[in-house]
Parts: C-alpha cells; structure tokens; sequence
C-alpha cells in the first residue's frame, strides 16, 4: 500500500512526463549500444577533442544535444510564456527565426553582398539589428493577439508566412555568408563548452530569475487561466498578453542569430524550418497543457532537450533526417494520447471500479 | 435582429472578398494586358494550377467551420503523389492507384477525428503529427523524386494531357491560328466538388450540424447533436477532400517527391480566411474560400507575368491581405459586441 502511493507520488510529480521520455531516450541508446557491442555508457562519455580550428573542446553525445537543442530550449521558454497566457501557440517562430538571421547578416555584409569576410558594420550592431527584428515580430503579434483579439494562430499565420519571404528579399534571393570568425562566435564554443549552450543557459536563467523574483510568472498564469477574471482583479490582461509574444520574439531573434552563426550564414529557406513544430512540442512534452494556464519552465526544457536527443538518437541508428519525423509524429500522438482526458477519465473509472471490487471481497 | 446584423457583417465579407479579387484582375487586365493577360487562358490558368488547392480548401472550410484547423493537407498530398507515382512506377493500374490513394484518405480521416472528436486532444497537435508523420512516410517510401511518364501508366498520362475546349473565349495568335481555351479534368473534379460541398454545407444535415458545433458546441451537444462523431466527420471529409485534391495536385506535376506541397496548408488557410472563414468556427462559406483560392493564384500569376519581381513576394502580398482580412474580420466583431 505504501510503495503504491510513493509510485503516485512520483506519477503525480509536474516533471514525471518530460523526465521519463528523456529517461526512455537514454535507455534507447544504452540498449543500442549494447547491440552493436559498443560501450553500454558511450552515450554518457564525454571527452576532450583537440581540433584545428577550436582548440581543444569537450566532445560527446549528450554535449553534441545540449549544443544542437539549444535554438529549440531557447524558443521554447518563449513559446511556454505564449502558450500559458493566451492559449495559443506562436507558429511564426521559426520564420522569424530566419528573418532576424537574414537582417543581421545583411547588416554585417552590405546588401546583395552574397559573400564577405570583413565585416561593413560592427558586429554588435548585426546582432541587435537582428534581435531587435525579433522583438518587432513579437510585437506585432502580441497587438494583434493582445488589443485585437485575433486567434494566436491565425495572427502568427502572417508572419509565418511573410517573415522567410522578406528575409529572402533582404538577402536578394542569396544565401549570404559571413566568413569572419567573429560572427561565427555565437554557434562556435567558448573555451570548453559550445557558445550556445552557455547562449541557452544564460537566457533560461534570466528568465527563470525574472519568473521567481517578480510576480511576472503568477501573473502570466493567471491571465491564462481566465482573462477577465485577472483583468476584474486589477491586472492588465492585454499587456501581459502582449508582453509574452513579445518575449517569444525576442527568443526567436536569439535563436536566429544562434542558427546562422552556427552556419554562418543566413540561409533564409532552410533557417528555423519547423522549429515553430518542435518548440511547440517541446512544451507539450514538458506536461504543460496547450490550453493555457499554469506552466513548467523547467518541463518545457527538458521537453527541448528530450527532442533533440530522439534526433540524435535516430540518426545514430540509421534514420535519415527525411524519414525522422514519422518517428516524431508517433511520440508526439502517444504523449498527447496519455494526456487526453477521456483516457484519464476511463483509466480513472477502472481503477475505482477495481477499488470497490476489491473492498467488496 | 441580432441574427440579422450578423448576416449582413458576413456578407459584407464576402462582398470585399469577391470585389478584391475582380479589382486585382482587372489591375493585372490592365498592367498586363499586352502580355497576355486579358486571355480567358490567364484565367483558367489560375485554375488548372489551383485545382488541388481548390479542392482541400472546400475540407479544411468544413474543418475550420467546426472551430478545428488541420495542417496535414500539404504533406498528405505529399504522400499521396508519391504513392501514386511508385504504384503506377510498379505497374499498377490508374484507376487502382487512385482508388488506393482515396482509401488512405478515408482511413488517415478517421484517426485524425477520433483523435480530435472522441480523445479530445487539440486539432492543432493532432494535425500537426499527422503532418511530420505524412512528410516522414513519403521519405520512407522513397527518397528520391518518381516521375510518372507515359510508359509508367499511359491511363494517367492520357488524364493528365486531356484539353477540354470551351466552346468560346478564343482568340487568334500571331499567325493567325484559332487557339480554344481549354480546362484539364482536374478542374472539372475541383469544381464539381466546390459545388457538391456548397450544396452539402448548406441543406443537409451533417452540413448544418458543422455550422452548429462550430457555434457553440456545448449548446449543440444540449440540441442533441453527436458532437464527437460530427468531427470525426469533419477531419475525415477534410482528408478525402485532400486526397483527391492530391490526384488533381498529381496530374498537373505528374510526379512524386517529398518536398511536394511544402506550406500548401497555410496556402488552404489563408485562403478560407480572406474568404470569409473565422477560425473560431460557425461563420464561412465555401464560396468565399473559392474566391480566396482565385485571388492568391491572382497574385501569383501577376508576379509571374511580371517577370521582374522577387520570387517571395507572392508570400508577401498573400501575407498582407491576410492581415487586412483579419483586422476586418476583428474590427466587424468589435462592432457586433458594441451593439449588444
């Protein structure tokens, strides 16, 4: 009786979902490793690499996840804000994504510039451009979210659609690539460890800082939970409201600087392309539901970096990029599933009926 | 009378929709008439390269009119091309492969409504799997692109070359030669299934029950509506739609390849949207998404025609009339609420 109820527990606890479908990944991988007769803990090791162009760096699976899921953890801290507060998903991220990677590298090369080595402006200025860009996307969503009352999806839908073709125009139709080792920075590494992790852990700091020392957090759930309520009790749903999208740009010009620097390039076709689909799910998977309310930063992460472990996994046993989404689209349907609460009443109905059965005898 | 106003907003909308889209041709009539333009062969153009889209927006109009939204479209085109073209490639019989391709359509329509109608998950989550599954799937079938030729299914390549010659409309060419304008079958199946739809949404049953859940789906559940199986429905109408959407889709590229359709479901979208369809569901109508249909390919047209104008700014333009769409859409709800 007693051991069932610490199995509730630990059933009932906010990170049991994202933790163990991470926990089933490295299983995954474990289990792999054996069959192919490799170390059963390669997937743990991690090394030190001497490299021509990096010096020396550390080197490993779960480093290269932590390094390639950085762009997702970082637009899935604004996409949990998003999704808690006004119950609809921000699709235009992975296109604003690209935009913000195509202005930054326009304004570091000249325009039409397809290719350069020396910078025209200073670098600072590329990349705030860049994010600034985002941070306009973000607010030009979140008014139309915000003060006009349009469905999130729907207001997103214009730049989902727009961002990538005016970052096209931007680069004229070029891929526009930046070979300076400054720029190639923010997706390099910094000493040991890659830049966007530390990118990543800085921003997911910052705001799990802002959430805990001010009422922000509190605030956004509230507003979530129901507007009109939060707005009677003194809150300015609007702006809050307003407030998250505009945050979701921000992260989606970091994540786009992050992206063309790791190429450095701005390669506006390919920049962001279904990220908008993996930040989303990354907050599915971290057991925050779709329909707003009450979030789990820490959830949402964990989901990002769940992601890109079921991509590196799947490559590691042979799954081309093309053929990885079926995969995706399983888990995701599996996760949603659990979820659902049909199925959770049903399960719940079972084991009551279970419960009385067993009094009865 | 608060029925009555509602009506008029919407019709209003329609009326905006259909007159942008007899402005923007008639500004291409005039910009381009030297190039062309004028020809009632520009116009049915716009069609036989939109047949497909034609076809899925009536489905996802249904689906949007349930307050749902469904984003597999492109990639179950997808999909479906390149069953096609490997099937026929093997050997198979056209009519076979289409029956096939309208099966799976069937059958990926109901997992994706029981998904939605009777497990409750989001339209949003569950179309969006359905998608990366879709895309996934026409990897896994083949990677590389599958042409379908003559010599792979000489059924399919006679569809695909039909002219069906209208009795007026021609002109003469430069040398003097009588050119009939000319539709392909799969303008004949978009429209027919346009007009089908239009008929089923507005006197029949099923029809009037997707406009009561998207309404209010706790009150139409109150009237004694099956709520559930009316999504089921809904979501399962939307694939087979799309699946013979992909057959016209497949007769005008006559290929397979996994990149095919790539963003067609915002095409769809936007569509139904400048057409007058709230994604809150209970308001729009196919004819509407029709005209939606006409102008985005409008605009694509006039910047082909054009010749000099960036590739991405068909995006651009479709982009801002959504923009414009919406914020009428909105300003018109805003009022509404005033009234009351």
């Amino acid at each position: 009786m007693n051991k069932q109820s610490t199995w509730q527990k630990i059933k009932g606890w906010s990170l049991f979902l994202p933790v163990m479908s991470l926990l089933l990944v490295m299983a995954v991988n474990i289990i792999h490793d054996i069959y192919i007769g490799a170390n059963p803990l390669s997937f743990f090791m991690i090394t030190l690499r001497q490299t021509t162009g990096n010096g020396t760096i550390l080197y490993g699976r779960i480093i290269d996840i932590l390094n390639r899921g950085s762009e997702v953890a970082i637009l899935s801290i604004g996409m949990t804000l998003v999704v808690s507060s006004s119950a609809g998903t921000d699709i235009s991220v992975g296109s604003v994504m690209s935009l913000c990677a195509s202005f930054c590298c326009m304004l570091l090369a000249g325009y039409g510039v397809s290719s350069t080595t020396t910078l025209a402006r200073p670098l600072l200025v590329g990349i705030l451009g860049g994010i600034a860009i985002g941070v306009l996307c973000g607010m030009f969503n979140g008014t139309l979210v915000a003060y006009f009352g349009i469905q999130p999806m729907v207001a997103t839908l214009i730049l989902y659609s727009a961002a990538r073709a005016i970052g096209l125009l931007l680069c004229n139709d070029l891929i526009v690539y930046i070979r300076n080792d400054s720029f190639g920075f923010f997706g390099g590494f910094l000493g040991l460890i890659p830049t966007p992790v530390v990118i990543a852990a800085i921003c997911i700091l910052v705001v799990a800082l802002l959430l805990k020392k001010t009422a922000l957090g509190m605030y956004i759930q509230s507003v979530g939970i129901n507007a009109k309520a939060s707005r009677i009790a003194g809150l300015n749903s609007k702006r809050i409201i307003f407030l998250t999208y505009m945050l979701c740009g921000l992260f989606a010009g970091i994540a786009g600087i992050v992206a063309s620097s790791r190429i450095t390039s701005a390669d506006s076709n390919n920049i962001g392309l279904y990220f908008e689909m993996d930040a989303i799910l990354a907050v599915a998977l971290g057991g925050n539901s779709l329909g707003g309310g009450k979030f789990n930063l820490a959830g949402s992460i964990i989901g990002a970096y769940t992601i890109q472990a079921i991509t590196t996994t799947l490559y590691a046993l042979g799954v081309s990029s093309t053929q990885a989404p079926v995969f995706k689209a399983i888990i995701v349907i599996l996760i949603v599933a659990i979820q659902a609460p049909p199925l959770k009443a049903y399960f719940k109905k079972r084991s009551a009926a279970k419960q009385v059965k067993g009094a009865a005898s | 009378m608060k029925n009555k106003t509602r009506l008029n907003g919407n019709t209003i909308l329609l009326l905006i929709t259909i007159v942008l889209f007899i402005v923007l041709y008639a500004g291409g009539c005039i910009a381009y008439g030297s190039k062309g333009f004028t020809h009632t062969q520009t116009f049915l153009n716009i069609l036989i390269t939109n047949a497909g889209l034609i076809c899925v927006t009536c489905g996802l109009t249904v689906v949007m009119l349930t307050a749902g939204i469904d984003i597999s479209v492109g990639a179950l085109i997808a999909m479906d091309c390149m069953i096609l073209a490997v099937g026929m490639r093997s050997g198979l019989n056209a009519i076979v492969m289409v029956l096939i391709v309208l099966v799976i359509g069937v059958a990926f329509g109901l997992f994706q409504g029981f998904l939605v109608g009777y497990l409750e998950i989001q339209p949003f989550i569950v179309t969006m799997a359905g998608m990366f599954f879709c895309r996934g799937m026409t990897a896994v079938i083949c990677t590389e692109q599958v042409s379908i030729t003559e010599q792979t299914s000489a059924l399919f390549y006679k569809w695909a070359n039909t002219k069906i010659t209208l009795p007026f409309g021609g002109y003469l060419n430069n040398k003097g030669k009588y050119l009939a304008p000319y539709v392909r079958p799969g303008v004949i199946v978009a429209l027919l299934l346009l007009i089908v739809t239009f008929i089923m949404l507005r006197h029949t049953k099923l029809g009037r029950s997707f406009y009561a859940i998207g309404g209010n789906a706790a009150s139409a559940a109150m009237m004694g509506l099956n709520v559930k199986k009316v999504k089921l429905c809904a979501y399962m109408l939307s694939s087979i739609f799309c699946s013979i959407g992909a057959i016209c889709y497949c007769l005008n590229t006559m290929a397979g390849s996994v990149s095919q359709a790539l963003g067609l479901e915002m095409d769809a979208i936007s569509s139904s949207v400048i057409g007058g369809t709230l994604l809150t569901g209970g308001v729009g109508n196919v004819i509407g998404s029709f005209f939606g249909v006409l102008i985005n390919g409008t605009i694509s047209s006039i910047v082909k025609t054009n010749g000099k104008l960036a590739s991405s700014w068909p995006n651009i333009l479709t982009a801002a009339l959504l923009f414009l769409f919406i914020v009428i859409q909105s300003v018109f709800a805003m009022m509404r609420n005033r009234k009351k």
